[in-house]
């Protein structure tokens, strides 16, 4: 099992390829130069760190540094959700909600995958739960902001429907089902696409990966199926606690929808 | 039957008054007066300060949606959330509601033709048939004729009239003035400017 060594020299030449993209925002005047630049540069920088650190992990295999990595993970999983929503929930409430939901996905889907079926020696080695959790964090992220973008755009634009179930004296969860059921289906479907298509269509990552770094393809499907497993079940669990949440922050006890705690949008 | 203290809603001061049972209250002023707030605040939809009792029990000592079943609120601009009106019409007696839709000039079909296909007038008169259905006590209605042809609107308010006959009451928000001449017992005059608020008593 070995892998090529990457040189700078490689990786720079990989970087030239950015060129087409620059041509193409400078040929329509997409101004998006600078960004591109800056979604590069975060790129490269990110994952050297990252590099770095799991370097360091590795070498520990501690469960405090461990443990450590997985909460900032978490919390700037979080963080994601909450920025990238076009309408935001105001106040903390809604970055607490979504890293504590995504701390307890990606624990509880990554203990059982590692913990349970993985079953490394010791159970925490950090070789293989902060690549699974990054992967269930990844997704459950990426499903609960498409639940909250979703559910909360319905709110908005359905809210005359909703409180007229309300005013004849429908309860919350009631009045709002439709909202919830749009989102929730909007957070599941991609996975079950990305399910339906894979090793077809796509050679997943992880996947890929292991058969680069010489594993027999056998192998690396085995663990590409398990991971798919808990992908599936982490945003299944992300969008169904993003909705849940997201109910409660924007209706109160007494059944009223209280869509002044969005944000207006910018 | 209806009491309001010192209810507390946007701009307005605190407002306190009564609905007897069998009267209907005219609630006027010019737009952006605060008038659909107040019936909001009512039914409980927003929080508001202050007290809202039905028969002496206050809002909070009960479930909101109990309280909505009993405290109707009917909005200007009605909304549906299924393709058709049947949707919200389901569990109800099917003489009531035919019964109920004749009287507003509506056939029973109508509730299986899609909200999209409807005329504005349609769905007023759909909205308030749905608002009437479970016999509420209390009905809060903002501007339940403002998008009917005359003899649409005379239907309505002769529905309305039958309400506070047959003893409920009425919290009516209406621009037209002879409908309230001819519905309300008592009138509630909000104003924007100074966001003044004077209850006065007309000629029932």
């Amino acid at each position: 099992m070995s892998t090529i060594a990457l040189t700078p020299l490689d990786l720079a030449l990989a970087a030239s390829l950015l060129a087409i993209n620059a041509a193409i925002s400078w040929g329509f005047g997409l101004r998006l130069e600078r960004s591109i630049a800056v979604a590069a540069a975060r790129m490269v920088v990110q994952l050297a760190l990252i590099g770095l650190v799991l370097k360091l992990i590795f070498a520990q295999t501690s469960p405090a540094w461990t443990l450590a990595l997985v909460l900032v993970m978490a919390a700037a999983a979080g963080v994601e959700v909450v920025t990238r929503q076009h309408r935001r929930l105001k106040g903390w409430h809604a970055l607490g909600l979504s890293s504590a939901t995504l701390l307890f996905i990606g624990v509880a889907i990554t203990s059982l995958g590692v913990g349970v079926i993985i079953g490394p020696e010791p159970w925490y080695a950090p070789r293989y739960v902060l690549p699974i959790l990054g992967m269930v964090l990844g997704n459950a992220m990426t499903a609960m902001s498409l639940v909250l973008d979703t559910f909360c755009e319905t709110l908005t634009r359905e809210r005359a429907a909703i409180e007229a179930r309300l005013a004849l004296g429908a309860e919350r969860r009631e009045a709002v089902s439709g909202a919830l059921r749009t989102s929730l289906r909007t957070g599941m479907t991609p996975i079950l696409n990305s399910m339906a298509t894979t090793g077809i269509v796509a050679l997943p990552g992880m996947m890929t990966g292991q058969i680069l770094a010489g594993a027999d393809p056998l192998e690396a499907v085995k663990y590409q199926i398990l991971i798919m497993f808990l992908i599936a079940a982490a945003t299944a669990l992300a969008a169904f606690l993003g909705a849940l949440g997201a109910m409660l922050l924007l209706t109160d006890k007494r059944h009223r929808l209280r869509l002044e705690r969005l944000a207006p949008t910018s | 039957m209806l009491r309001v203290e010192h209810l507390q809603t946007g701009t307005l001061p605190p407002l306190t008054f009564e609905v007897a049972a069998g009267e209907c209250l005219a609630v006027e002023g010019p737009s952006g007066a605060g008038k659909t707030r107040l019936l909001r605040a009512i039914a409980d939809l927003d929080p508001a300060p202050g007290q809202v009792f039905l028969n002496g029990a206050e809002r909070n000592e009960m479930p909101a949606p109990r309280w909505r079943r009993h405290v109707r609120y009917c909005a200007a601009e009605p909304a549906w959330w299924s393709d058709t009106p049947r949707e919200a019409f389901k569990g109800a007696p099917a003489a009531r509601t035919e019964r109920l839709l004749h009287s507003l000039g509506l056939q029973p079909a109508v509730l299986d033709r899609a909200v999209s296909a409807l005329s504005t007038g349609e769905r007023q008169r759909l909205a308030l048939a749905r608002a009437l259905l479970d016999e509420p006590p209390v009905l809060l209605l903002d501007e339940p004729s403002a998008a009917l042809d005359p003899q649409a609107a005379a239907l309505a308010e002769e529905l309305i009239k039958y309400q506070t006959l047959a003893g409920r009451c009425v919290v009516l928000v209406s621009h037209d003035r002879g409908q309230i001449e001819r519905l309300a017992h008592a009138r509630l005059q909000l104003s924007k400017p100074a966001a003044v608020s004077v209850a006065t008593v007309a000629a029932p």
